[in-house]
């Protein structure tokens, strides 16, 4: 996020694109809701009828997969009425002129037709959003998981260069982050392109820096992607070690994720359970879990907080970084003579720029947002103050494309994913918690009632679904959140595998698969 | 200049801010003027009346916290007077409830009413009598006891619901002895808009809301302890309390100062955690035997036979066959090595985490 979370009630316009809020990131909309009890007003673009969809001022009900349709209209709008924020954008931005005339010709019925929405109110909400003195907006997957994921990112970028809805308190591009540490995994360099701290591999200079605190030249190239690994499994990649992940149930495509794994010569799984994932592995590691481990984590806002150890660990297991650090010493790998997290972190800090000024004392009572470049620096609780990193802005020309696969007579109806509120991710954690049930049995699939009496379906009876790559069978639930053609569900329970339909396509860049769109056909079902 | 913003304080002249009440000003000058209806965090709401102060000119003694402060207000926080009224109004309050003695694993503030009663000696009884208030016992739900023959109707848990949550799931119905907190038609917590946020039950100064999930513990023998640390859920990263007895956790509370939730929890982070402690955690190393079967090792056999697949696959691979995944799950210090062990066992830059699905 570029703003901090308290910001979150300091806007008067608030904009959400794909985010289910109040059930993915429950307690940051209890800020939104605040934001709007002071009379903030609230767009919504979401193809499902949330509840931030009931508590909108401009609610868009857009097709799956639209977002940039719906984007490039709202920027027509800026751009046709001279709504831009013209000092901003002098100071701050560049390539104007070409994105200028690129939302001159976007037709604002083509908008409407590929979006399904009215025109009228995708002028409101453009009218709304540029026209406010601080402006917020938010995202989650439902913009990134796309294969035009980027494209989204960067339509939604220039919205906020061509209205200057940034670098100011209340107003930013805020990415709610899913996972506890999901924004620390980056922070700390588990990535294909970064060392620590977002400092590029193929920077020369970076690969000097790293060959002397490593003690080996590390390429300049950049490594595979998750996404690309297991495509190569059996092929070129042979080995594998995944920590804390069930792969197999969250990932897109779950029979070609199984018969990746499989095909590999030694699979190292660290995980709390014996996963999905871990049952296909050749030695699985049993790593403390929350509540066992002192350690940090990043939230969304970037602040860097510490997760302390209240019990002893379960039976023999043993901190994930212990683990690795032995792996890395049977295999006589230098500098891992690490004795707690914390000499684990204070490395960290040493290596990455961002951190350079925190240490493990430091952090403990959770102060500060990053970057910290040295020990006399407050943090940095808002980015884009004054300057961008590298200096303006670029606004950049996007154009809409279909989603991977589309609607036809075959797969009549759209399938968008994502999670419940009562649930998390592939519920190795909430379905193992006494009472969760109570509120969510088993996984449902979400459908209009028009939809439901189309293909002979009854409420609470039974569906199959089927894409291309497979089906399930799935309880009905008749509702209006969804709308009429597309239909709702999460992937949170093992016996109801709904990544066997998805996996389309992938975003060509990050490789972020397009969970958020899956063309499937539906029919009456026996119960299993 | 300064007179505008000074008032007379228990004999002190103490300066204020704009729009300061005076209980604010009293608790700055750690005055422990006692109350019930409040929460920092709320409007306030003026309803128990025990932080009741004298006011120079004033007839009778003012509630402190919905009083503003003004410039050369003359004002006494514990004088014998209001301390009485005090003694009065708990002694009331009391003579309602079957049990001032709730445990605290029933929720962050459930210990107020009796710390308040113990303070001023107000377990008399004398006005033993009606009660209000009927417990829902009907509502089966896991998370919430809804024991509403504890409530003192201070409100503190309709008021965080629309305030703090935004979810107006509860709503107070009836006046007097006939106060109830309800729901809309008054069916159990599922049938609302109610979310199982858990911020009812922690603001509630009693125990008639309690944490149930909790609750199962309170016969585990030992003290609680309290362990500061984030929720292992979404990427917000509140701030909780892991409440343990001895090496069994048994219930979590949220921080009312986190940085990030100022005492909000979500249903996952204030009632998910027993995966923890749950029996089908993994407690030894698996290592796949020649016939295929996963069984038990040793420390020291399981990680040489992770070491050592490793060093397979690089000699007749290359390096370039071997990949990490860290986990968007586990703390830094996991990702950390992760990406070291990549970098400075094979020198390359084959390693992601779980963030592209």
């Amino acid at each position: 996020m570029s703003n901090p979370l308290e910001d979150m009630e300091k806007p008067d316009v608030i904009f959400c694109i794909g985010t289910n809020m109040t059930e993915c990131h429950p307690v940051a909309a209890t800020r939104l809701k605040r934001a709007l009890a002071g009379g903030a007003k609230l767009i919504v673009a979401d193809p499902r009828k949330i509840r931030l969809a009931d508590i909108s001022d401009v609610y868009l009900p857009l097709r799956v997969g639209s977002d940039v349709a719906l984007l490039l209209g709202m920027g027509h709008v800026i751009v046709r009425d001279g709504l831009e924020n013209t000092g901003f954008v002098e100071e701050r931005t560049t390539n104007f002129e070409a994105v200028r005339d690129h939302l001159r010709q976007v037709d604002m019925g083509w908008v409407s037709e590929i979006t399904g929405l009215p025109a009228a109110d995708v002028e409101r909400a453009a009218r709304l959003y540029a026209g406010a003195e601080r402006g917020a907006l938010y995202y989650t997957l439902g913009i990134t998981e796309h294969i035009c994921g980027v494209d989204n990112v960067q339509s939604l970028c220039n919205l906020v260069l061509l209205t200057g809805h940034i670098g100011r308190e209340g107003t930013g591009i805020n990415p709610m982050r899913g996972q506890d540490n999901i924004q620390g995994a980056g922070d700390c360099g588990a990535l294909p392109n970064n060392y620590a701290g977002f400092q590029p591999v193929d920077d020369p200079a970076n690969q000097q820096k790293f060959k002397e605190l490593y003690g080996r030249e590390v390429s300049l190239e950049r490594g595979m992607t998750k996404v690309t690994a297991l495509e190569r499994c059996g092929e070129s990649v042979f080995g594998m070690i995944i920590d804390g992940e069930n792969t197999l149930v969250s990932d897109p495509d779950r029979h070609h994720c199984e018969r990746a794994l499989k095909s590999l010569d030694h699979l190292v799984v660290i995980d709390i359970f014996l996963t999905e994932t871990g049952e296909l592995a050749d030695v699985v590691l049993p790593a403390t879990a929350w509540g066992e481990t002192d350690g940090v984590c990043s939230n969304t806002e970037r602040r860097v907080q510490r997760l302390r150890a209240a019990v002893p660990p379960a039976g023999e297991s043993k901190p994930d970084w212990w683990i690795v650090s032995q792996i890395a010493q049977r295999l006589n790998i230098d500098g891992f003579e690490y004795e707690s997290a914390r000499d684990v972190f204070n490395e960290l800090c040493a290596v990455s720029p961002i951190y350079n000024g925190l240490d493990w004392e430091r952090i403990a009572e959770g102060e500060y947002h990053w970057p910290v470049p040295d020990k006399d620096h407050a943090g940095t609780p808002i980015l884009h103050q004054g300057e961008f990193k590298n200096g303006r802005g670029i606004l950049t020309v996007v154009s809409y494309r279909d989603p991977a696969e589309t609607i036809s007579a075959e797969y009549p109806v759209w399938l968008t994913t994502g999670r419940r509120l009562e649930s998390y991710h592939t519920r190795t954690q909430t379905g193992r918690a006494q009472g969760i049930d109570y509120l969510l049995p088993e996984e449902l699939l979400e459908i209009h009632p028009d939809d439901v009496a189309t293909y002979g379906l009854e409420d609470g009876g039974w569906a199959k679904m089927a894409s291309p790559r497979g089906e399930v069978i799935i309880r009905v639930r008749a509702t209006d959140r969804s709308p009429p053609g597309t239909v709702f569900s999460s992937f949170a329970f093992d016996d109801v595998p709904v990544n066997v339909l998805t996996g389309s396509g992938y975003d060509p860049i990050t490789h972020t698969a397009e969970m958020k769109v899956c063309p499937v056909r539906i029919e009456a079902a026996e119960a299993p | 200049m300064a007179d505008r913003y000074t008032i007379n304080l228990d004999g002190s002249d103490v300066a204020f801010a704009d729009g300061e009440t005076l209980y604010e000003i009293a608790e700055r000058h750690r005055k422990e003027v006692p109350t019930l209806c409040y929460d920092p965090r709320l409007e306030a709401f003026g309803a128990c009346r025990l932080c009741v102060v004298e006011l120079e000119g004033a007839r009778n003694p003012v509630a402190s916290c919905t009083t503003l402060a003004t410039p050369g207000m003359t004002v006494r926080t514990g004088t014998d007077k209001v301390e009485r009224y005090r003694k009065t109004l708990l002694e009331l309050v009391a003579s309602e409830n079957r049990e001032i003695d709730v445990d605290p694993l029933a929720g962050h503030a459930s210990q107020e009413l009796k710390a308040l009663v113990d303070r001023y000696e107000a377990r008399t009884g004398r006005f033993q009598g009606r009660q209000s208030g009927a417990s829902r016992e009907d509502d089966a739900n896991p998370f919430i006891l809804r024991d509403y023959d504890l409530c003192i109707s201070c409100n503190r848990c309709v008021r965080v619901c629309a305030e703090r949550e935004g979810d107006y799931a509860i709503s107070v119905k009836g006046r007097g002895f006939d106060t109830q907190i309800t729901t809309e038609f008054s069916g159990p917590l599922e049938d609302s808009d109610c979310t199982f946020c858990g911020q009812c039950v922690h603001t509630c100064p009693t125990g008639a809301l309690a944490d149930r999930k909790a609750l199962r513990h309170a016969d585990v023998p030992g003290e609680i302890e309290k362990t500061r640390t984030i929720c292992p859920y979404c990427g917000v990263g509140c701030s909780v309390d892991i409440m343990t007895k001895d090496d069994r956790i048994v219930g979590v509370q949220p921080a009312m100062d986190g940085p990030a939730n100022l005492g909000a929890l979500c249903v996952k982070g204030q009632f998910a955690y027993d995966f923890v402690q749950h029996e089908e955690r993994l407690k030894t190393p698996l290592v796949r035997g020649d016939d295929g079967v996963l069984r038990p090792a040793s420390w020291d056999d399981a990680l040489d036979r992770a070491a050592e697949g490793f060093r397979r696959v690089e000699r007749k691979h290359g390096p370039a066959a071997i990949f990490g995944v860290a986990s968007g799950r586990a703390p830094h210090e996991a990702a950390y090595a992760m990406q070291k062990l990549m970098r400075a066992g094979w020198g390359l830059n084959h390693i992601d985490n779980c963030s592209r699905a």
